[in-house]
C-alpha cells in the first residue's frame, strides 16, 4: 500500500518529474485557467462588486437596492455557471448534482434565494476571484515570461563583458522556469480548491444530509408497503377463505347434527371432517390474527394485545400503561414484535410462564418480553429474532435481547414516538 | 323466538338462517350491513339481531357500534354479536351499562350446532353467552393472584360461569354432577371473596366485574 502514498517517490526521480512539468499537458491548462481566471474573475468581480455597493448603500430608496440586489444575484448565478465550466473545461472538475429546489419567479422561492448559503457562498467566491484571480493570473505569466528573459540575460552579456551575475541570472532563470509549471499549477489547484467549496450547489454535509432523508424516506415507504399489504392480505383472508371455512364447518356440523343413522363407518368420518374443519379454522384465525387485527386500528395497541396474549399456550401476565395511542406504525411494530416474541417463547423456550409489560414513558414506548424458560436464544441465528430486531430498526428503535444459557430471556425494545 | 341476521357474506348469512331454521328459530329479516339492520329492527320488532362484527362499508366495528344503539334504543332486544375474532375490549364496551340478553362468540362456534343454538336460545332469553376466548383475555390482564388460589377445576368452573353457562350447563360441560358444580362455586365465591349469588346475570356480572376489577379504568 505504500505505492500509493506520495512520499514513497523515489528522490532519485524528482528530477525528471519536475522537468517534465514543462510539457506536461496539465501545466498548460492551468495556465490557460490561470489566465481566463483572471480575466473573468477580476472582470466579473468589479461589476459584482459595483452592484453589491449599489445594494448596500442606496438603501434610502427602496427600489434602487431591489434591483441591484436582484441584478448582483442574477449576474452571481451567471458567473457561476461560466466558473464551473472554466474549472471543468481546463481542471476537468466534476460538479455533483445539485438537489437545491429549483428557482421560481414566486416571493417565496425569491425570498429562499436571498436567504440560502448558497447563494452567498457562490457570491463569496466570485469576490475573492476577482482579486485572487488577478493576482494569481499575474504571478504565473511573470514566471513564464521573466524565466526565458533570465536565461537568455547572458546574450546581453556578450557585448558589455561576460559577469558572474550575468550567470546568476542564467540560472535563477533554469531554476524559475523549472519552477514555473509547478507554480502555475499550486496556484490553479488552490483556485480550484476555492470553486469545490464555494461554488457547489450543495456541499458535502447537505449532500449526505439529503441522502439520510431520501433513505428514511424510502425505508418508511418500504415499511408502510410491507404494512399496507399485511392489511390486505389479513382482508383478504378475512373476507374468503375464513368466511368459506367458516361455512364449511357450519354444514358439517349441520350434518353431524342432523344425520344421526348413519353407518358407524361414515359417522365417524364427518365427525372428523368437522373437527378437522373446526382445527383449521382455529390455525387460520391465529395466523391471520397476527398480521394485522382490525381491532389494532380501531382501539390500538392495548385492546389489541389482549387477544394476543391470550392465544399464547403458555400463560402470559399482560400489563399495559399507555395513556394515549402512538402512530399507526409504532403500534404495528409493538405489535408485531410482541406477538412474535410470544410465538418465539412458545416454540423454543421451554417456558412456563412469560409476561409481557408495555410502558408509554414522554415520547419513548417500551416493551418488555420475559419468559421463565432455558435460554440461549440468539437474535444472529434465530432469524424470527432477527426479524424483531430489523423491524424495530426500521422505525428507529432500539432492540435487545439478553437470554443467558439457563434463562430467564428477556426481550426489551425502545420504540421512538414522538407526538 | 324472531330473529334478523346482520351478515355481509352471504354464504354466511344464508348458512345461518339455514342452521336456525333447523333449531326451529323464525329469521324475519338477514340483512348486509348495520344501516339496514337499524331499520329492519325499528320495522320488525325482532327478540334476537346476530350481529356480525365487521360489516360495510368500513370493515372494522360497524357491528359493535350498530349493537350499542340498538341496546340505548330498545333495552328488551337480545344481541348476539359474531365475529372472526373476538375482542375483550368488544366484550366491555358491549357489556357496560346493561348486561340483560347479550352475547359475543366467535363465528367458529356456529360449527357445533347444538351448543350454537343454547347459546342463541340462552340469550334470547336475556341470559348471557361470552365466548371462551372473551374470558381468557381477561384473565391475561389479571394482576395480582386472587385467582392464583384456585384449583385448576375452579378455575374451569369460573371460566365457564362467566361465559353465561348454568350450573347444570357447566355440568353437562365438564361431565361433573351438579352437585359438584355447585360445591365448586361455593368454593370460588368463597376465595374470592365475592358475595354469594344464584346463577344467572347477577352471577356473570359478579364474574365479570372481578374479571375487570384490577384492571385500569379504560373508558
Amino acid at each position: 500500500m505504500d505505492i500509493a502514498m506520495p512520499q514513497a517517490l523515489p528522490w532519485r526521480r524528482a528530477p525528471r518529474v519536475i522537468v517534465r512539468g514543462l510539457w506536461d499537458g496539465r501545466t498548460w491548462l492551468a495556465l490557460v485557467h490561470l489566465v481566463t481566471g483572471s480575466v473573468i474573475g477580476t472582470l466579473g468581480g468589479i461589476v459584482i462588486g459595483v452592484l453589491f455597493a449599489t445594494a448596500a448603500a442606496g438603501f434610502v430608496t427602496l427600489i434602487v437596492p431591489a434591483i441591484a440586489l436582484a441584478a448582483t444575484l442574477l449576474f452571481s448565478a451567471a458567473l457561476t455557471v461560466v466558473q464551473r465550466a472554466r474549472h471543468t473545461a481546463y481542471l476537468g472538475m466534476v460538479w455533483p448534482k445539485d438537489q437545491s429546489p429549483p428557482v421560481t419567479f414566486t416571493p417565496r422561492s425569491l425570498i429562499g434565494v436571498v436567504g440560502s448559503a448558497k447563494t452567498w457562498r457562490q457570491f463569496s467566491y466570485h469576490v475573492i476571484a476577482g482579486v485572487y484571480g488577478f493576482i494569481a493570473g499575474m504571478i504565473a505569466l511573470t514566471a513564464w515570461t521573466i524565466a526565458p528573459a533570465m536565461i537568455a540575460s547572458p546574450i546581453f552579456g556578450l557585448d558589455s563583458g561576460l559577469e558572474v551575475r550575468h550567470f546568476g541570472m542564467f540560472l535563477g532563470g533554469v531554476i524559475l522556469l523549472l519552477a514555473a509549471p509547478w507554480i502555475t499549477r499550486g496556484l490553479s489547484e488552490l483556485d480550484a480548491l476555492f470553486a469545490r467549496q464555494l461554488l457547489v450547489g450543495t456541499t458535502r454535509a447537505q449532500q449526505l444530509e439529503q441522502r439520510v432523508t431520501n433513505l428514511t424516506e424510502s425505508r418508511h415507504s418500504t415499511v408502510d408497503a410491507a404494512d399496507a399489504e399485511r392489511r390486505r392480505i389479513e382482508r383478504n383472508l378475512h373476507d374468503g377463505a375464513q368466511q368459506r371455512l367458516t361455512s364449511l364447518a357450519m354444514n358439517l356440523g349441520i350434518a353431524r347434527a342432523t344425520l344421526t343413522d348413519l353407518p358407524e363407518d361414515g359417522k365417524r368420518a364427518l365427525a372428523d371432517a368437522h373437527e378437522e374443519a373446526k382445527q383449521v379454522l382455529t390455525d387460520l384465525r391465529d395466523l391471520v390474527r397476527g398480521l394485522h387485527p382490525a381491532v389494532l386500528e380501531d382501539r390500538g395497541l392495548d385492546a389489541a394485545l389482549s387477544a394476543v396474549a391470550a392465544r399464547s399456550p403458555i400463560p402470559v401476565r399482560l400489563k399495559v400503561d399507555m395513556e394515549r395511542r402512538v402512530a399507526r406504525d409504532v403500534e404495528a411494530v409493538a405489535y408485531f414484535v410482541i406477538s412474535e416474541a410470544l410465538t418465539n417463547t412458545a416454540r423454543h423456550s421451554g417456558a412456563e410462564h412469560a409476561a409481557v409489560e408495555v410502558t408509554l414513558e414522554g415520547d419513548v414506548l417500551r416493551l418488555k418480553v420475559v419468559d421463565d424458560g432455558r435460554g440461549g436464544a440468539d437474535a444472529e441465528n434465530g432469524t424470527g429474532l432477527r426479524g424483531l430486531s430489523d423491524r424495530v430498526k426500521s422505525i428507529d428503535g432500539t432492540f435487545k435481547l439478553t437470554s443467558p444459557l439457563g434463562g430467564p430471556t428477556t426481550i426489551e425494545a425502545e420504540l421512538p414516538c414522538a407526538s | 323466538m324472531r330473529v334478523v341476521i346482520a351478515e355481509d357474506s352471504v354464504l354466511l348469512r344464508e348458512g345461518l338462517a339455514r342452521l336456525m331454521e333447523i333449531g326451529g328459530i323464525e329469521v324475519i329479516d338477514t340483512v348486509g350491513d348495520a344501516e339496514m339492520l337499524l331499520r329492519s329492527v325499528e320495522r320488525d320488532c325482532p327478540d334476537l339481531v346476530v350481529v356480525d362484527v365487521r360489516m360495510p362499508p368500513d370493515q372494522s366495528d360497524e357491528g359493535v357500534r350498530a349493537a350499542l344503539v340498538l341496546r340505548r334504543r330498545y333495552p328488551d332486544l337480545a344481541v348476539l354479536m359474531l365475529s372472526q375474532y373476538v375482542e375483550e375490549r368488544y366484550a366491555v364496551e358491549l357489556l357496560t351499562g346493561q348486561m340483560r340478553g347479550i352475547g359475543y362468540l366467535l363465528k367458529d362456534r356456529v360449527a357445533d350446532v347444538e351448543e350454537f343454538l343454547d347459546s342463541l336460545r340462552r340469550v334470547a332469553d336475556g341470559g348471557t353467552a361470552l365466548d371462551p376466548e372473551v374470558i381468557s383475555q381477561l384473565l391475561v390482564r389479571r394482576e395480582g393472584d386472587e385467582l392464583d388460589r384456585l384449583t385448576p377445576r375452579e378455575r374451569e368452573v369460573l371460566s365457564h360461569m362467566a361465559e353465561g353457562r348454568s350450573n347444570a350447563g357447566i355440568a353437562g360441560v365438564l361431565f361433573l354432577s351438579e352437585g359438584a358444580v355447585s360445591k365448586h362455586i361455593n368454593s370460588i365465591f368463597s376465595k374470592l371473596g365475592l358475595p354469594p349469588t344464584d346463577s344467572g346475570n347477577r352471577r356473570v356480572l359478579a364474574i365479570l366485574k372481578f374479571l375487570q376489577g384490577n384492571t385500569k379504568d379504560r373508558s
